[in-house]
């Protein structure tokens, strides 16, 4: 169901309907970490991607508003091609990954895993400093999309 | 939550690796055949899922939470690279008037 969806999201004429597509991938990926038991990553993952990450797609998409003509075609050799190219990335893979035929189930040994406790103990003893790091380099995209979003006050004036 | 960990089971681990192949795959695929940057985004998105999905379905696989831990950085990462990604092309659109990739072809050296 997903790959069916993020087929859709590729092929989709329409940008918004492309974008709700996507949406729809997303959640059953949710579903797919639900099932896994990974109870964090599912809650972390609806909220940031479908919540924010869309939303925003959705924003810009309607903040630079090209619904009517939608983008000039590719031509067809061009597609042809990139078909072809990703078609020979997936053949390449699926025979590598044959090779190595680790056929037993997914056992779920620890059923705490990915529960947010002990998550949450994993995070902040072992990758405490990552941690931190990422604040800074979420801090750090802030600021450089506001930077270059917002125009240029005095363009000529230097 | 009993029965679903009793329903994941029976799933073995190749059926996530095709999974998360074959959806990497169709992000290439739509790097490739879109010119629509934004799509381009969203390929890309899909393509740090399927890399996502296949670290999580691994760490339960070996009962080790720094594969979700992972994750939860690389989702991190994701949105700011989205933040910072549509910024340059709210500018790209500004400048240009479309979002086409082939506009910007003479950016080249």
């Amino acid at each position: 169901m997903s790959i069916f969806f993020a087929i859709l999201v590729i092929t989709a004429k329409n940008p918004v309907h492309s974008i709700l597509y996507l949406v729809l991938t997303f959640f059953t990926f949710t579903v797919h970490y639900i099932l896994l038991n990974a109870q964090f990553l599912a809650i972390v993952n609806f909220i940031v991607y479908m919540g924010a990450i869309l939303v925003l797609f959705l924003y810009t998409l309607m903040l630079i508003n090209l619904n009517k003509d939608s983008e000039p075609v590719k031509s067809n050799i061009v597609k042809i091609a990139a078909v072809l190219g990703g078609g020979c990335l997936l053949v390449v893979l699926v025979g590598c990954l044959k090779q190595v035929g680790v056929a037993s189930p997914v056992l779920l040994k620890d059923p705490g895993l990915g529960l947010v406790q002990n998550l949450g103990k994993v995070l902040f003893n072992e990758f405490l400093l990552p941690f931190e790091i990422s604040s800074l380099l979420l801090l750090s995209a802030m600021v450089g999309a506001v930077l270059l979003a917002t125009k240029d006050p005095k363009p000529k004036s230097l | 939550m009993e029965s679903l960990t009793n329903t994941i089971k029976s799933v073995p681990l190749n059926h996530y690796i095709m999974l998360c192949t074959i959806i990497f795959s169709i992000g290439v695929m739509g790097v490739l055949l879109r010119r629509n940057a934004i799509i381009i985004f969203m390929s890309v998105e899909l393509m740090l899922n399927a890399v996502n999905l296949l670290l999580t379905a691994f760490s339960v696989y070996h009962g080790d939470a720094s594969g979700q831990v992972f994750v939860f950085f690389i989702m991190a990462l994701a949105a700011a690279e989205v933040a910072v990604g549509l910024a340059i092309i709210v500018m790209i659109y500004r400048n240009t008037n479309s979002v086409d990739i082939n506009v910007l072809n003479r950016l080249k050296w």
